[in-house]
């Protein structure tokens, strides 16, 4: 067990291992970018990883290990022994990327992994930090990775047209000398399949969803977390049961009463369901909050002479806004991302939401690009609202609730 | 001198206040129960029912009539045709009448139906009951008068009026257990339930485990910390239909990039199916599922870190632990708690969860989970009553899961 901790046995273990980790990335990244034939190659990434590994214990600089790194790799490729292995007919200017890339992405954390830790024995501290550097570097290789991929898939397939699609499925460059014929699969969308009506009605019926549900859920919030009666405790503890119901099976009788009573096919039936699916995290959530307010101002309200209603909207609201401000954003996102309900209660073409106008584009006569064209539009507004409101919250949430 | 005693009972102020609390919580409570109480209850009551999806529509008489003859000049004839049917093959509608507004000026020449009678310009007949699959026509011959040209409509401009009434399956008192048993024969259904437990106990906690790595890949300081928290949530926030779709075109077995790269790199030959084949098309839906929600657990997981007290951690350090043993007897413990929550929570989520399978496989190759089966059941086989008993099962599934909720988490966390 001691002998395995000596760093000149660790360093090139985790310098192969890190580099078999840089070199499936480099060689997806690549393969994704330009649609040739990268793949990761084990014996040039032993050779590699073991060298610059042990190298990264005794050289002080971090770009030099880069640089060697980045021409090790450059010079196996050509030879065809490299970390990163080409196809036939793949450019010298990928290749010198390619190597460049892996240098970086190889030299610096590496340097950063192992530099100054010892070549003989380590102790359990050094032992552990520099298995925790590997695994916290192959942590965010491995998450950005897996999230970025399906997103950039996504946009760049509906950027693209449906035989360049069939001809290379990895071929993701983009052909910018189309100019706006780049856009023409959100154009036909648009023009024939009324996707701006559907953006529309998504919008109307989940800002009508955030405000039903807190007009509904901010007095009951309030009642829960101020205002003592038997069964407050009860109450409180069952909101979140309701949460657990699968919607799945509630929206069988909806169905059914909607069948007979042909609120079926319309917004307004739609717009009756939603709220209340809603409305009990939303209270719940207000009501954790509105408990950590100060009761003395709500008290202070009261002796002025305001109604409990005014000081609900006069004091409780205003300093509760942030909270508000995050339940509303929740609340758009489920609405917005609605799929279920939608799609058992409506089958008319033109009252569909967006995420109903989206599962009508999965479908064998629509093309591929169209179907992802129609997920970017329904993803992207839902993005710029959490991240522009992400900053909000977090300020929101942290500075003070308690104004006095 | 009497003593002073502490008030008992409840007074009027705090009656007051009660009043008022439930009153504010009455909106909530109306709607949740309406929407979702109300539906929980209807769902026991269709499983026992005989419905398909056709019976959501009664039957209804219907009723056409018909002007023939092309009258000109007055005292020329022709004929008032009626075509009643009953909608339904199966069921007989009660109480069958039909009235309607004739133009003035018509007098009848010939037999009216033994049902009807004429008063004025007003046409009556009552019917009675009328059978399953009935079809009949009236004719009536009539005499146009000078009146009818003088009023000079269309004398086909006043629509019949028909009413009647139909047993509606839903409301009558038939019931029958062959929903159950239906969906109980066979070992189709433990198939079903095997498929559920293996979805929902892998997702879960693998959802958890990834999102346990991923919080404590965050929880340091570095710049561009809060711009990888808010790419790693993006599974979770963009919409499931958008993903879902993305994940299928991804993994496509002919033009999917996935594919195309695997077979560039020389790991395997031909395409592989990776949503249409089992079992890799379960675990497909597993490692989706794992994808969407593990930016959830991490969210609350990393809240929980950052609140823990760093002073445990100096003072760790003084005892000269090593970051493994750190991490194994401070952090871990201390996060037990929002773990164990975390787990009840989505094993439940999970256990519920419709859209992600059903966009991704259909429920196809070895995929359909209990709650999958209740859509295929009402609505591909078409027959609601036995999704209704699907849905039945997946309910008392739900009330036990609950009872451990209420068992466990509220101690926990005091909810």
């Amino acid at each position: 067990m001691h002998t395995i901790r000596k760093g000149a046995v660790i360093a090139p273990v985790i310098g192969l291992l890190w580099l078999l980790v840089i070199a499936t990335t480099v060689a997806v990244a690549m393969s994704f970018a330009t649609g040739a034939a990268f793949r990761p190659g084990l014996a040039g990434s032993v050779l590699i990883g073991a060298g610059i590994g042990y190298g990264a214990l005794r050289l002080p600089n971090r770009w030099l290990l880069a640089a060697a790194a980045a021409v090790a790799s450059f010079v196996l490729t050509l030879i065809g022994a490299g970390a990163v292995l080409v196809g036939e007919g793949v450019s010298i200017l990928s290749i010198l990327i390619a190597s460049l890339l892996l240098g970086i992405g190889v030299g610096l954390p590496l340097a950063s992994m192992l530099g100054g830790h010892p070549a003989g024995e380590m102790t359990r501290h050094e032992f552990e930090e520099v298995v925790i550097g590997f695994l916290t570097g192959f942590g965010y290789v491995f998450f950005t990775a897996i999230v970025i991929i399906p997103f950039y898939v996504m946009v760049m397939t509906s950027l693209k047209s449906q035989q360049a699609l069939l001809g290379n499925p990895l071929d993701f460059t983009i052909d910018l000398s189309q100019g706006w014929g780049l856009f023409r699969s959100y154009a036909e969308l648009f023009r024939d399949f009324h996707f701006g009506t559907y953006l529309w009605t998504s919008f109307f019926v989940s800002v009508l969803t955030v405000f039903i549900t807190l007009l509904f859920s901010v007095p009951g919030a309030y009642a829960v977390a101020r205002l003592r009666f038997r069964g407050r405790a009860a109450f409180s503890r069952s909101i979140l049961l309701i949460y657990m119901v699968p919607m799945i099976v509630v929206v069988l009788p909806i169905y059914i009463v909607y069948s007979m009573t042909g609120l079926r096919n319309t917004l307004f039936g739609l717009v009756l369901i939603y709220p209340v699916t809603t409305i009990p995290v939303a209270l719940y959530m207000l009501q954790g909050y509105f408990r950590g307010l100060p009761a003395e101002v709500e008290e202070a309200g009261l002796m002025d002479g305001l109604s409990r209603l005014q000081v609900i909207w006069k004091i409780t609201m205003p300093l509760s806004l942030p909270a508000l401000a995050s339940v509303s954003l929740y609340v758009f996102m489920i609405a917005w991302n609605e799929f279920l309900l939608a799609f058992m209660l409506l089958d008319d073409p033109s009252k569909f939401t967006l995420t109903r106008g989206v599962a009508m584009l999965n479908s064998s006569e629509v093309p591929r690009q169209h179907l992802m064209a129609g997920a970017v539009i329904a993803t992207v507004p839902i993005m710029v609202l959490f991240l522009g409101l992400e900053k909000f919250m977090t300020r929101g949430l942290t500075a003070g609730s308690v104004k006095g | 001198m009497a003593t002073a005693v502490p008030p008992k009972g409840t007074g009027p102020l705090a009656r007051r206040e009660a009043r008022l609390a439930w009153s504010l919580l009455a909106p909530t409570l109306f709607s949740v129960a309406m929407v979702i109480l109300l539906p929980l209850m209807a769902i026991f009551w269709i499983s026992f029912k005989p419905i398909g999806l056709a019976d959501l529509r009664p039957p209804i008489p219907v009723v056409r009539e018909q002007l023939r003859g092309s009258p000109e000049a007055p005292g020329d004839a022709a004929t008032i045709e009626y075509r009643l049917r009953n909608s339904s093959q199966e069921e007989e509608i009660r109480g069958v009448t039909l009235s309607d507004i004739w133009p003035p000026g018509v007098t009848v020449t010939g037999d009216l139906p033994e049902a009807c009678s004429l008063t004025g310009t007003e046409f009556f007949c009552d019917f009675g009951d009328i059978d399953p699959k009935y079809n009949d026509r009236f004719r009536i011959d009539v005499e146009f008068g000078q009146a009818f040209f003088d009023w000079g409509g269309d004398p086909e401009e006043s629509e019949p009026v028909v009413t009647g009434t139909a047993t509606n399956v839903l409301t009558n008192a038939t019931f029958t257990m062959e929903n159950f048993a239906r969906i109980f024969d066979g070992s189709e259904f433990w198939f079903v339930f095997g498929v559920t437990l293996t979805y929902t106990i892998f997702g879960t906690i693998g959802a958890l485990v990834v999102g346990l790595f991923a919080a404590m890949l965050l929880n340091q300081d570095f710049r561009g910390q809060g711009v990888l928290r808010g790419l790693y949530l993006f599974p979770y926030v963009a919409p499931v239909i958008a993903v879902a779709f993305t994940w299928v075109t991804l993994f496509d077995p002919t033009s999917g990039s996935i594919n195309e790269l695997l077979q560039r790199m020389g790991v395997t030959e031909g395409g592989i199916n990776f949503f249409g084949q089992r079992p890799l098309a379960l675990i497909m839906v597993i490692v989706f599922e794992i994808w969407r929600y593990f930016p959830l657990s991490f969210l609350f997981i990393l809240a929980r870190l950052q609140a823990i007290d760093g002073d445990m951690y100096e003072a760790a350090d003084m005892d000269g632990a090593s970051p493994f043993q750190k991490f194994w007897y401070l952090s871990l413990p201390m996060l037990l708690g929002i773990l164990s929550i975390l787990f009840l929570l989505r094993f439940i989520w999970t256990f519920n969860k419709f859209d992600d399978i059903f966009l991704l496989t259909g429920g196809n190759a070895g995929t359909r989970t209990l709650t999958v089966n209740v859509y295929e059941q009402a609505f591909a086989v078409a027959n609601i009553g036995a999704g209704a008993a699907v849905a039945v099962v997946v309910f008392l599934c739900l009330l036990v899961f609950s009872v451990f909720f209420f068992r466990f988490i509220s101690r926990e966390e005091g909810l």
